[in-house]
């Protein structure tokens, strides 16, 4: 077998029409991304006076990540691609490791332990962590026998999916914690029962409800609800009755006990910030919560609000200059494109992120691979969750979690984990004429 | 197998996609809200004060100057105070108590990046004293605004004071003079050319950023202004003289006036009681001060030359004969028998002609003057035969027509409605006409009896001091005025307003001033002026008058110019309760046109008792509580123009109304509202 690999390996080489075909847009894509992205970080710390390339300016170090992740990509290029598959587990355990690490080794910055300090560089495992969930899901889900049907396979894929997810909880990084929560859309892919799915999201819509409406109310509605459907099933159906009532009898408890919880997750296990956060949107009205966590989204609005349809021009921006929004060159760094370019620059933004994660979703389904199917859904989902939360965010559709924009936000971690993420799944699609051929 | 579930998913992504897209269009391009809320953060308006113009009198001693004080602000959320040590240390430097600063704070917080007003007016002296401890305190620092002082502690009511502006004001202000905070001109000159005095308020526009740091001029300044300070105003006041008429009126009350009748210009104009013009200052004790003058016994507030309502007495008997002379209804040497059964009067030779009848003062000369101005009796020659011409009175005419034609005359005088002085409160004074009397007695049920007292200078007629020293202007110009006026020159340019250089004629001949003129220095000489008002070296014209007083000691007053040939001054001096007018008024204004010419006085003697005399012990009550005259006089005006109402009811409603009306003017200065509904006007 090992020869087998070889010989193989040699083949690819040395046949010109096996040839590392990268998806070449999906490329441009990343480009344009992490050009516009120091643009705009040189946006916000630019003053007249200071040089354009100081060493302390974030664009600069920005640039010099940049740099860094041509390292890794060309890493990416040179590595065998049967390496990704091969080592999955092994990545997953030591990104879990790292995570345990962490939680004793790491330096407390802005209330979690999440980060190495390494002399002026700074680690987050929790970046690397979702890559290696993805590899690891991947190889578990395009095992022989795995079908999503069966209990034992969804508890699997849900505890490679919990583990690093409650890590990073226990870091206090909530944000990064509720990523993993995107990996439903790789299993709903992958055969998830449907009701599975439209849970997902009625657990979603009954959260947000519980916020805006009374516990009490809710609880009523629901039962009220069931009792109309039990009625309904009683009058009209016939077979497999019993079953039907007992599931919606199920199915309600869950439910109220899902409203309870949330109601006392809300109030009981939330830090006092994350409750606020959330109640500031419920109550843009409270004073005092708006005092106490309103500032950000307030500004962030302000920032992202006052850039019209043309936007105010490359460092025009005043609320971007002059710090009016906090964290601007990371998790808010949307609010310099929407200040500066304007309603124009959020449409080429939300379009470039539509269009990427198109392009992957695209990508994937040609595989015949199954592994790099699902990592490459894997991908898609990160993305497109880190890119919904944190473009909400800034415009208060949802709470203020510290979670970057894939590509834009500064940030050496975030950069070179999304850069890691997605060269190993364009490099696999290079290669997807001889993927079959591992073993 | 579940390949047709990945457009389910891109489904999912696009509704996002979209969701977020329609949040940004809404929120960037529908809302101005934000775009607002930008500016609000980013751009830091600063408002530069003008400097207020100052005030100089006609010869350029500085009257009214400005002086620093000082408003500590507070920015909230800057500042830093580490422990309880430290807000004890504020309060004390302030002065001020723990629940005085937290009650400050708690409203200074509402705005935390704005500044709040801490603590208002603190003046130089204090601030000297805490400016080394404010800096160790960030968050709080000093705004400089300018207050008005008064170096020539005189002519309080002229000058007139500023305060803060009210909330009615600011709403008014369309023109976006002012700020809140900011001081306007409330009486006297200081609220009559509050526009030429407060300049224009000067905007800069800095960027700041999160922190309150100055980042710098916000589009390069393109949309700052400068400050444009205020126009300085020379007043026609001689300060000297001034000062002079205030020491000698001190222990008096009443009234002095002083024009120079070739321009109009008020050279002095002295309402006693006074007060020193620095206790109305902005500051602290304001309040006190202006509670304690407000409830004065004596009303120091108010301003008697402009607002305090006479009848003219005999002084307007140089009026009934000018108009009478004019109106052919007399000749210089009519003869008239004084007829003590007509009104009474006092020895003197009779029958007089116009000359003797204004030296000696004969009533009813004056009575049965007024008779024929109302009756038109003109006197005519006829031809009897070829060489005999007699002179002949015309018989009675319609008396409606002599009444309108003498409230003509009155208008022509400036009496009877405000003269239009640039003081912001003035009042005109009450000339009755036919409308008047209708309403009074009802239509035909009055005749001459009814009115003859006018003849006289008595009756429901009124006039102000300033229109009184006027009537002395016109007879020393012979025939035309200037309307009296307090500012010579407005900025360095040095023009007074358009209206002040219009001359006002009275369309009486030259000729029948020569007589009055002659008559008025006999008054002086050889008439009813005591020996002490009579001046040697200058030939002073005069006309003596007792106004009286039902309540008390009547009034004196005296009118008069000087010198006779080319007049350099006219003046009107009012000693309520100072009994006749040839014993106090006269003396007094002799002195003062003596000051005005020679530059000082000579008779000391005569300058020492009148400095002495005080008449204000003779007072049963104050002159300024209506007389029933007064009521008559200033109501009907109101009712004048709504003639169609019924009447009698009506009158006994604004007999009880007017001291309301007359304590409001003092108490109110009705021009705090007046003045920005002139500027918005214009």
């Amino acid at each position: 077998m090992q020869k087998k690999i070889i010989s193989l390996t040699t083949t690819t080489l040395s046949n010109p029409s096996n040839r590392l075909t990268f998806d070449w847009i999906t490329v441009l894509l990343y480009l344009f991304s992490v050009t516009w992205g120091i643009l705009n970080i040189f946006a916000v710390v630019y003053q007249p006076e200071t040089a354009y390339f100081g060493l302390s300016l974030n664009s600069t170090k920005q640039m010099m990540f940049f740099g860094a992740s041509f390292i890794v990509i060309i890493a990416i290029v040179a590595i065998d691609f049967r390496f990704f598959f091969n080592f999955a587990y092994l990545v997953y355990a030591g990104a879990i490791l790292l995570l345990l690490l962490v939680l004793f080794l790491g330096s407390k910055i802005a209330g979690s332990t999440s980060w190495f300090r390494l002399g002026m560089f700074g680690f987050q495992p929790s970046e690397i962590s979702k890559f290696a969930t993805a590899l690891a899901l991947a190889k578990y889900l395009s095992s022989i026998n795995i079908r999503l049907d069966h209990w034992q396979t969804r508890l699997t894929a849900g505890a490679i999916i919990g583990i690093p997810a409650l890590l990073i909880l226990r870091q206090g990084d909530l944000g990064s914690a509720m990523v993993y929560s995107s990996f439903i859309f790789v299993l709903y892919r992958e055969g998830l029962p449907n009701s599975w799915f439209a849970s997902y999201f009625a657990a979603i819509i009954l959260f947000v409800l519980t916020l805006f409406v009374a516990e009490i109310y809710l609880i009523i509605t629901l039962l009220s609800i069931a009792l109309i459907v039990m009625l309904y099933i009683r009058l009209n159906i016939v077979r497999q009755m019993s079953r039907l009532l007992i599931t919606t009898m199920i199915v309600t408890l869950v439910a109220i006990l899902f409203v309870m919880s949330s109601d006392y997750i809300v109030n009981n296990v939330l830090k006092g910030y994350q409750r606020d956060r959330i109640m500031v949107l419920v109550n843009p009205d409270n004073a005092e919560i708006v005092l106490r966590a309103g500032w950000n989204i307030r500004q962030s609005k302000i920032a992202i609000g006052s850039g019209g349809l043309l936007g105010k021009g490359f460092l025009q921006g005043t609320q971007t200059k002059l710090n009016f929004v906090p964290e601007q060159s990371t998790d808010f760094i949307f609010c310099t494109i929407g200040e500066e370019y304007g309603w124009l620059g959020s449409l080429v933004i939300v379009s470039l992120f539509m269009y990427l994660l198109y392009r992957l979703i695209l990508i994937a389904e040609r595989q015949k691979d199954h592994f790099v199917r699902i990592y490459g859904y894997g991908v898609a989902s990160i993305l497109f969750f880190h890119f919904s939360i944190n473009i909400a965010m800034t415009i208060g559709l949802f709470p203020v979690v510290g979670i970057p924009l894939p590509f834009f936000s500064y940030g050496g971690s975030s950069l070179l984990s999304f850069t890691i993420l997605l060269f190993v799944f364009l490099k696999l699609d290079a290669y997807r004429g001889q993927m079959l051929s591992r073993t | 197998m579940n390949e047709q579930r990945r457009w389910i998913i891109l489904a999912i992504f696009a509704f996002v996609g979209l969701v977020f897209l329609l949040k940004l269009f809404s929120i960037q391009v529908l809302s101005e809200e934000y775009r607002l809320a930008a500016e609000a953060n980013a751009i830091k308006k600063t408002i530069k004060h003008p400097h207020r113009g100052l005030i100089y009198d006609r010869n350029g001693k500085l009257l009214v100057a400005n002086e620093p004080i000082f408003t500590i602000m507070v920015i909230p959320n800057q500042v830093r105070l580490q422990s309880t040590q430290d807000t004890l240390t504020i309060c004390q430097l302030f002065k001020i108590t723990l629940k005085e600063f937290n009650t400050k704070m708690k409203k200074a917080k509402e705005t935390p990046r704005i500044p709040s007003v801490f603590i208002k007016q603190i003046s130089q002296l204090e601030f000297a004293k805490i400016q080394d401890r404010l800096i160790d305190f960030s968050g709080f620092y000093a705004e400089l605004k300018t207050i008005r002082t008064y170096p020539s502690v005189s002519l309080a009511h002229v000058l007139g004071y500023i305060g803060e502006i009210t909330k009615g004001q600011l709403d008014k202000d369309t023109t976006h003079s002012y700020v809140p905070g900011d001081y306007i001109g409330i009486s006297g000159i200081e609220a009559s050319y509050e526009k030429e005095l407060r300049g224009r308020l000067g905007v800069k526009y800095t960027l700041v950023d999160a922190q309150g740091n100055d980042k710098g001029a916000y589009n390069s300044g393109i949309s700052d202004t400068l400050a444009k300070a205020g126009k300085d105003l020379t007043l026609t006041i001689d300060v000297d003289l001034q000062q002079y008429a205030e020491k000698i009126m001190s222990n008096k009350r009443g009234s002095i006036v002083a024009i120079e009748p070739n321009t109009g210009e008020i050279l002095a104009m002295v309402s006693s009681p006074t007060y020193d013009p620095n206790m109305l200052i902005v500051g602290k004790s304001f309040i006190k001060n202006y509670a304690n003058l407000s409830k004065d016994d004596e009303r120091p507030l108010f301003n008697r030359p402009v607002m305090a309502l006479y009848p003219p007495g005999s002084t307007f008997k140089v009026v009934q004969a000018l108009v009478g002379l004019q109106e052919e209804v007399l000749v210089p040497e009519t003869r008239l028998l004084c007829d003590w059964n007509l009104v009474k009067c006092h020895p003197h030779g009779s029958p007089a002609n116009v000359h003797e009848s204004i030296q000696y003062s004969c009533n009813p000369y004056y009575f049965k003057v007024f008779r024929r101005i109302i009756y038109q009796n003109k006197i005519v020659k006829q031809k009897i035969n070829d060489s005999v011409t007699v002179m002949k009175e015309l018989p009675d005419g319609d008396g409606r027509i002599g009444l309108n034609k003498w409230n003509e005359y009155m208008h022509r005088f400036g009496l009877g409605e405000r003269i239009g002085v640039d003081l912001p409160n003035d009042l005109g004074g009450f000339m009755p006409n036919f409308a008047f009397y209708n309403k009074k007695h009802g239509e035909g049920n009055w005749q001459f009896n009814n009115i003859y007292s006018l003849g006289i200078g008595q009756g429901e007629m009124s006039i102000v001091p300033l229109q009184m020293a006027n009537i002395a202007a016109i007879i020393a110009n012979k025939g035309y005025f200037y309307t009296p006026h307090l500012v010579k020159s407005i900025g360095k340019d040095g023009h007074k307003r358009p209206e002040y250089t219009q001359k006002r004629e009275t369309g009486i001949d030259k000729k029948h001033f020569d007589v009055v003129i002659r008559a008025m220095r006999d008054v002086v000489y050889a008439g009813t002026v005591n020996p002490q008002g009579i001046l040697y070296d200058l030939v002073m014209c005069g006309k003596t008058g007792t106004v009286q007083n039902p309540h008390g000691e009547d009034h004196s007053v005296f009118i008069a110019f000087a010198p006779m040939d080319n007049p350099k001054i006219a003046i009107a001096v009012y000693v309520e309760n100072g009994g006749f007018g040839g014993a106090v008024s006269a003396p007094i204004a002799s002195l003062i046109i003596e000051k005005y010419i020679k530059g000082e006085v000579s008779r000391t003697g005569i300058e020492a008792s009148m400095m002495n005399a005080t008449f204000t012990r003779n007072a049963a009550r104050y002159y300024w509580q209506p007389r029933p005259e007064n009521f008559l006089s200033r109501a009907p005006r109101k009712a004048d123009k709504e003639e169609s109402k019924d009447k009698e009811g009506e009158e006994d409603e604004q007999k009880k109304e007017s001291p309301k009306n007359i304590d409001a003017i003092i108490l109110e200065d009705k021009n705090k509202e007046n003045i920005l509904e002139e500027d918005s006007k214009k």
